[in-house]
């Protein structure tokens, strides 16, 4: 066989991107098509009814149903503010000690009152949901009532794995190199609203101090499995993430464990420093893949071009990373691509290839256990 | 099909994880398997196109056999001299596991019923929604959006009660409009199992905009629970529609020269022919990346069940999950971190197509697939009952309380026969290492055969059975059922190295006999087809007759041979780490089972 099939994951310098930002319900799309947005603008928005409050007045103050009205100080549709008292009865034989009084539980409208029930209804001012662009670009459709699709061109780096939903941030490289931990006294005050970037792993204590610091996403090449537990509460069972409230967007490039980050990711990353860039965690492994990403809208090199669809395939000639133990992360050159079976320490008869490794020597895996490192 | 035009066949099956391509080929009047090649299943980017890894497995076919099958990535037919295949038929499981997510009226009640539904269906439940979860409308849309499920269950009401919380939830699914993950060639299937008196309003709602199965309430009043018919729908639903899809399934339609079959359907069939040609009980597993599918035929009454949940590669970590890290430890012969366990299964489940390449990483494998086995037994054997839909009172006390309805049918000792397929079962480097993980998950009792499929291939012959009886059993008894031999496992407990059995085995090649104590395990070869088995079980132990009774049974050899299992029933394995490993060890050496 000529080639080898290898799902890879996108590290692209530059690439067309387009997002798909819709309302869960009908509102207003606020951008025309042809609008330049940036990532925090509100690209659409609906309001919510808010939340309906009841109270008997005729319990509360101990008077007939039927007579209600003549004891409201506030009439249907008026404003009202909590602790407002809003109906109360008058002073027996002018002894104020017999009044009583019922106030509004919330701030609002008074909306309804009711002489058969005796309770009066009172909503919650209607709460906005507003819908964020998520990434910087240009608006190249728009869905009526509903939303956007967002176009933009930028560096767009795809991880294996991620936590937590979409933020945004400035990119801030927090450690010397690929191959260096985040360690807690990397992350400082100043990464706060920021997306950090960690070389091969981030512990537990460096993931809370981030937490804390208020820090919006940590891109990193490992973590540990017993702190992924540790942070959220429970096992995953099933990667089906992103909706996790944890107080950071977690994204790891390369796996579990202590794995250096690639160093072409890296790279990139640096080249990208002090720029905008937009980060989601959520990731679906299954049939239907979604991985976890960042999009850093604008070319890092005005000389570099776009990248041409991916291949696919492995050829002899190839960067390859090593994705299984006992290689694990380990990056070499394809330098041989035999057809035959070939028995590996298991005993398993498979197909392999051989991979020169920087050092020079020349090892044979299985075929299965290699990703193409995508440039 | 008549038999004189099928003379080669190619037969495919798209797994979650890998996809198998095999040639069959008539030599004489029987039909043999020849070539087999495999590739990764491809539908993730960049190719999301599951014939890519079909025409890459069928290239590996070509270029092993010389035979000239694909042209312009079309399958050449009819065959002509070493050109072209007379038929490709395909099975396909590539859509995974499923993906559920459950709504009910009150969380506690109708919610937490939904949710135990759909768990003992085999499913994974991405989220229960109910009209009380606390979240707002809007969150609960954009939730059902987010998560894309392949499925929803939709409960709510007791029968003939309000209708005001049903309808509501089923107008927040309307609103969602949810799309199925593998893209839009088929409606999302909601099943409802809720108050029969709202059935017109959400037909009226949900009847046009999704795939709507209506079934009886799975909560029909508060004190019982009616969860089996909805578990059948959701089985159902699973294998017609779910499993099978995936992106590209439609371009695959066009190249098959018959109807794909999901993959449990086709193992199952080889199953039940199998079962009924011997007259044996028999146990079938196919594990698989995402799915573990269960098979049994016993007083002939057929049963399949597909854990979605539980599987090698995309499901792993559920197995870790569900089974609990030290469960899956236990096995292990060796001593390790736990962090590192975890970070190896997380690392199958990031890139599920990798496989082992050391013996710890393969010893970590086997002891995750003894979860995995272990509790798709559990599920199967729920859901395994002798009459379907037996409906069981619930009291408010005993109403959370998950219990199965109605007795299973499976009972291990009068089990005769275990048949293993699926990647780690087909192809465990050592035949012995596939026996000692069925015995040790399934806890076989007393004398049970076993085989495996030689190189995983009985979902092809499932499907190949449908237009082709003939070529499918040549090749199923030919080529695919590797016999392991047979496994006794005298039911009882003792003190270590009390004699429990005496043995004697009369075989056409010679007699041998022997004792068994308590604590040992260990194999006899036996390469006969057909042998006799005479047991003298110690007072106490049962192996098929009665406690202390004489048994005779008839058994076959195999590639392994006679296996005595002296562990006990049931298996405690020691509690204490050094011993634990002590005894791991020394069973697997005894049985030769790792280099």
């Amino acid at each position: 066989m000529a080639h080898a099939y290898s799902p890879g994951l996108k590290v692209v310098p530059l690439m067309v991107l387009r997002k798909r930002r819709m309302l869960p319900i009908p509102g207003k799309v606020l951008y025309e098509k042809g609008k330049e947005v940036d990532a925090l603008d509100i690209v659409a928005q609906t309001e919510l009814p808010g939340k309906v409050f009841s109270v008997n007045i005729a319990n509360r103050l101990g008077i007939e149903a039927s007579e209600v009205r003549n004891f409201m100080l506030k009439k249907e549709g008026d404003p009202v503010k909590k602790g407002e008292i809003i109906a109360e009865t008058k002073p027996f034989l002018g002894l104020s000690i017999f009044k009583s009084s019922v106030e509004s539980p919330i701030t609002g409208t008074l909306e309804s009152v009711s002489e058969i029930t005796g309770q009066v209804l009172f909503r919650e001012p209607p709460k906005v949901l507003p819908l964020q662009a998520y990434v910087k670009g240009k608006i190249v459709e728009v869905e009526e009532k509903f939303g956007v699709v967002v176009e933009t061109e930028g560096t767009f780096i795809q991880g294996i794995f991620g936590i937590g939903g979409e933020t945004n941030g400035e990119i801030k490289i927090a450690v010397d190199g690929p191959d260096v931990d985040l360690k807690p006294e990397d992350i400082k005050e100043e990464y706060k609203g920021k997306i950090i970037v960690g070389g091969r792993h981030a512990g537990l204590d460096a993931i809370k101090k981030a937490i804390k610091i208020g820090v919006n996403a940590v891109v990193v090449g490992g973590i540990h499995d017993k702190d992924l537990r540790e942070i959220l509460g429970y096992d995953i069972g099933v990667a089906v993430t992103g909706t996790e409230k944890i107080g950071i967007t977690l994204v790891v490039t390369e796996g579990f464990g202590h794995i250096p980050m690639a160093e072409y990711t890296f790279k990139l990353l640096k080249s990208r420093e002090g720029e905008k860039a937009s980060v989601s965690g959520a990731t679906q492994i299954r049939a239907g893949v979604m991985r976890p990403e960042i999009i850093i809208p604008g070319s890092p090199d005005k000389n570099l071009k776009r990248k041409e669809e991916s291949r696919g395939w492995i050829e002899i000639g190839d960067q390859v990373r090593i994705i299984r133990e006992p290689h694990f992360g380990i990056i070499g050159t394809v330098t041989a691509l035999p057809p035959e079976l070939q028995s590996i320490a298991t005993e398993s008869h498979v197909r392999v290839l051989e991979v020169k490794l920087e050092k020079g020597d020349k090892i044979v895996i299985p075929r299965a256990n290699v990703e193409i490192v995508e440039k | 099909m008549q038999d004189k035009d099928l003379n080669v066949i190619i037969a495919t099956d798209c797994g979650s994880t890998t996809t198998k391509a095999i040639l069959i080929e008539k030599k004489g009047d029987t039909y043999r398997q020849t070539f087999r090649g495999e590739a990764p299943t491809t539908v993730e980017a960049p190719f999301e196109d599951v014939t890519r890894g079909v025409l890459n497995a069928i290239t590996e076919v070509e270029e092993l056999s010389g035979r000239k099958i694909l042209e312009n990535e079309k399958v050449i037919t009819p065959n002509n001299g070493n050109t072209g295949v007379d038929v490709y038929v395909s099975t396909s499981s590539a859509g995974g596991g499923l993906q559920m997510m459950v709504a009910g009226a009150v969380k506690a009640m109708t919610g937490e019923s939904a949710q135990r539904c759909a768990l003992g269906a085999g499913a994974i439940v991405m989220d229960v929604l109910a009209s009380n979860d606390g979240r707002a409308d809007h969150e609960k849309i954009e939730r059902i959006r987010q998560l894309r499920p392949d499925m929803i269950l939709l409960s709510g009401g007791t029968d003939g009660g309000t209708v005001n919380h049903v309808v509501e939830l089923a107008n927040f699914i309307k609103a969602a409009d949810p799309k199925p993950r593998l893209g839009a060639s088929y409606k999302l299937p909601v099943i409802y199992a809720g108050n029969n008196k709202a059935h017109p309003q959400i037909n009226e709602i949900l009847g046009s905009r999704t795939a709507l199965i209506i079934t009886e309430n799975l909560r029909p009043i508060l004190e019982r629970e009616n969860l089996m018919p909805a578990r059948h729908k959701i089985h159902d639903i699973f294998l017609e529609h779910v499993m099978q899809q995936a992106p590209g399934y439609p371009k695959l339609m066009k190249m098959v020269g018959a109807p794909i079959m999901p993959t449990p359907a086709a193992v199952g069939l080889m199953t039940e022919k199998f079962a009924r040609a011997n007259n044996y009980n028999v146990l079938a597993v196919d594990i698989g990346g995402a799915t573990t599918d269960v098979f049994s035929v016993f007083s002939e009454i057929f049963n399949r069940t597909v854990s979605a949940n539980l599987g090698m590669s995309y499901s792993v970590s559920n197995v870790m999950a569900e089974a609990g890290v030290p469960n899956i430890m236990r096995w292990l012969p060796f001593r390790i971190e736990e962090q590192e366990v975890r970070n190896r299964l997380k690392n199958k489940m990031i890139r599920p197509t990798t496989i082992p390449q050391t013996q710890e990483d393969l010893q970590v494998e086997h002891a995750v697939a003894r979860e995995a086995l272990r509790l798709a037994l559990d599920q199967h054997k729920a859901l395994a009952v002798g009459l379907k839909g037996v409906q069981q009172e619930r009291s408010i006390s005993d109403a959370f309380e998950q219990t199965a309805s109605g007795q299973s049918l499976i009972n291990m000792m009068n089990l005769n026969y275990v048949i293993g397929s699926g990647g780690i079962l087909a192809h465990s480097p050592r035949r012995i290492q596939s026996a000692l993980m069925m015995i040790d998950s399934y806890q076989l009792e007393g004398v049970t055969m076993l085989a495996v499929d030689s190189i995983f291939m009985m979902p092809h012959l499932g499907v190949l059975a449908q237009i082709n009886e003939k070529a499918s059993l040549d090749v199923f008894y030919n080529d695919c059922l590797i016999k392991l031999g047979t496994n006794i496992s005298p039911k009882g407990l003792a003190k270590e190295g009390e004699k429990i059995l005496e043995w004697e085995i009369k075989a056409a090649s010679g007699s041998q006999s022997g004792e068994l104590r308590f604590g040992e395990i260990f194999s006899v070869p036996l390469k006969d087809d057909k042998a006799e088995i005479i047991l003298k079980p110690a007072k106490g132990f049962d192996v098929g007759a009665g406690k202390g009774a004489k048994h005779e049974a008839k058994i076959q050899g195999g590639t392994v041979g006679v296996i005595f299992d002296g562990r006990g029933r049931p298996l405690e394995l020691p509690k204490a780490e050094n011993k634990r490993v002590e005894c791991l060890e020394k069973w697997y050496k005894k049985l030769d089972m790792y280099p």
